[in-house]
């Protein structure tokens, strides 16, 4: 049975992982994203996830080289985003060893891009990133841009149909009203979703506790989460979640 | 030596990076004429041939026909070289295709592709347990019923013959054949380079294959 799967994701700032990560024993630090992508592979998690919020041109070339030792050294997929507008990008991060590429606010501008890298390096390397936020009037939810800077009053959903049209082969769902809150994955959100679209929904956005996966997996309808702070912070982790979801019925991936 | 034919269209990275995690270093070739020169520099040194393969069925073939890869892979095949198609790669092992229109594949096996039913959420992505599993099949030894390897991929393989499926993955209710093998050809529906420890030791299985005599491996798997 095709299992649900379990992501951990990195923030890369200038080749160092950035996020929630400060305060971690140093074994762990933000200095070292290979050794802690081993941590995380060696623990049974299913794919990794690198997001590069690089500003500069030096720092994603940093990125980049993360990217290739990351790749060497793990043997699960791994997916590469951040500031992704071009054909070239895509195809650059796929040479520095990503098995698939996140594209949102350059595949919102420009959707031609999903079709295109669909055609040339095939759907199931393109990852449509999704930022949704709830609209307090109408009850459903706009597609935000530049994590989270810029609303464009268009609905999520009818962006995600359209980006599975064009080759998307994933669709990478953050619910901004909880991202960061720990308090759970937006349900109603991810489920809508699942209902909208055939291509595999990756929930991302709130999760605090081992309980919140096993949600959205079920309930939710995701076919895999993401989570970064809640692992980094070792509040729990991937081998407890599964554990967790194991015992429940979900069916995971185990690694002893 | 394990030889990479490259078609063009994918990322070789992972598959390089999976043969160095088993210790064996490999050579990309993409073109004939570079696989020329490597025979005639180092004739009989090429023990093994891995044909991966992203995107799509028809690119692929056009890729392979333009840069003479086709006549490569023949080659391969005459002269008993083990070859190992990787998803993509091992759809084109088949006779025909019918992703976007009807391709012609390398026809090395019999049965066709094809997509999945729409019922069924496509692609076809993430961690599957192989449902049954030839142990006894040297590129399978180790390997075990309940075993998860990564799978991404919107179309599958209907082989007309059933001794040609030596692994099955069970998936949108229909028996999806993942690893495939006569004589010398094989092919792996999922990605053992990205397929954790176990997708580790069926590229160990193959690197092993491509050390044995050729006399060793004629039995007829």
């Amino acid at each position: 049975m095709l299992t649900k799967r379990i992501i951990p994701c990195f923030d890369v700032l200038d080749g160092r992982v950035v996020k929630h990560v400060g305060f971690l024993n140093n074994r762990r630090d933000a200095g070292d994203p290979v050794e802690l992508a081993q941590i995380y592979c060696d623990a049974g998690a299913d794919e990794l996830v690198l997001l590069d919020i690089s500003a500069s041109s030096e720092g994603r070339l940093a990125t980049r080289k993360v990217v290739e030792e990351v790749a060497a050294k793990v043997n699960i997929p791994l997916t590469v985003g951040g500031g992704v507008s071009t054909v070239e990008d895509v195809r650059s991060l796929l040479l520095s060893g990503a098995d698939k590429v996140s594209m949102n606010t350059g595949a919102f501008r420009n959707p031609q891009l999903i079709e295109e890298s669909a055609h040339r390096f095939g759907e199931q390397c393109v990852v449509v990133a999704i930022d949704a936020n709830l609209h307090a009037q109408t009850g459903t939810y706009d597609v935000m841009l530049q994590g989270g800077k810029v609303g464009t009053g268009s609905d999520a959903i009818a962006w995600a149909k359209r980006a599975a049209e064009l080759g998307a082969g994933e669709i990478l769902l953050t619910s901004f009203r909880q991202d960061g809150t720990r308090a759970g994955y937006d349900l109603e959100l991810t489920s809508a979703m699942a209902r909208a679209v055939n291509i595999p929904i990756i929930a991302s956005g709130g999760a605090g506790a081992k309980e919140h996966f096993f949600d959205v997996l079920t309930e939710g309808m995701a076919d895999a989460a993401l989570a970064a702070s809640v692992f980094h912070f070792a509040e729990t982790s991937v081998r407890d979640v599964k554990s967790y979801l194991r015992e429940r019925g979900v069916p995971v991936r185990w690694v002893e | 030596m394990i030889v990479v034919l490259d078609p063009g269209i994918g990322n070789l990275h992972s598959v390089l990076g999976g043969l160095r995690r088993v210790g064996r270093e490999a050579v990309v070739i993409s073109d004939k004429e570079a696989w020329d020169n490597l025979r005639k520099d180092a004739d009989g040194s090429v023990q093994g041939v891995i044909l991966p393969g992203v995107g799509a069925f028809g690119d692929a073939m056009t890729q392979l026909r333009l840069s003479g890869l086709v006549s490569v892979v023949e080659q391969v095949v005459a002269s008993r070289i083990p070859l190992l198609g990787i998803c993509v790669g091992m759809q084109l092992l088949f006779k025909v295709s019918f992703e976007h229109g009807e391709h012609p594949g390398l026809a090395l096996l019999p049965g066709q592709v094809v997509r999945f039913p729409a019922t069924a959420k496509v692609p076809h992505m993430g961690w599957n347990d192989l449902t049954s599993v030839r142990s006894h099949h040297p590129l399978l030894q180790d390997v075990a019923i309940g075993d998860f390897v990564y799978f991404v991929h919107s179309y599958y393989v209907q082989a007309d013959e059933a001794s040609d499926v030596i692994a099955a993955v069970s998936y949108g209710g229909i028996e999806v054949p993942a690893v495939v093998g006569r004589g010398l050809v094989y092919g792996t529906q999922f990605h053992p380079e990205k397929s954790g420890k176990v997708g580790e030791t069926i590229l160990r299985n193959f690197a092993r294959l491509t050390e044995l005599e050729r006399a060793e491996v004629s039995s007829p798997w």
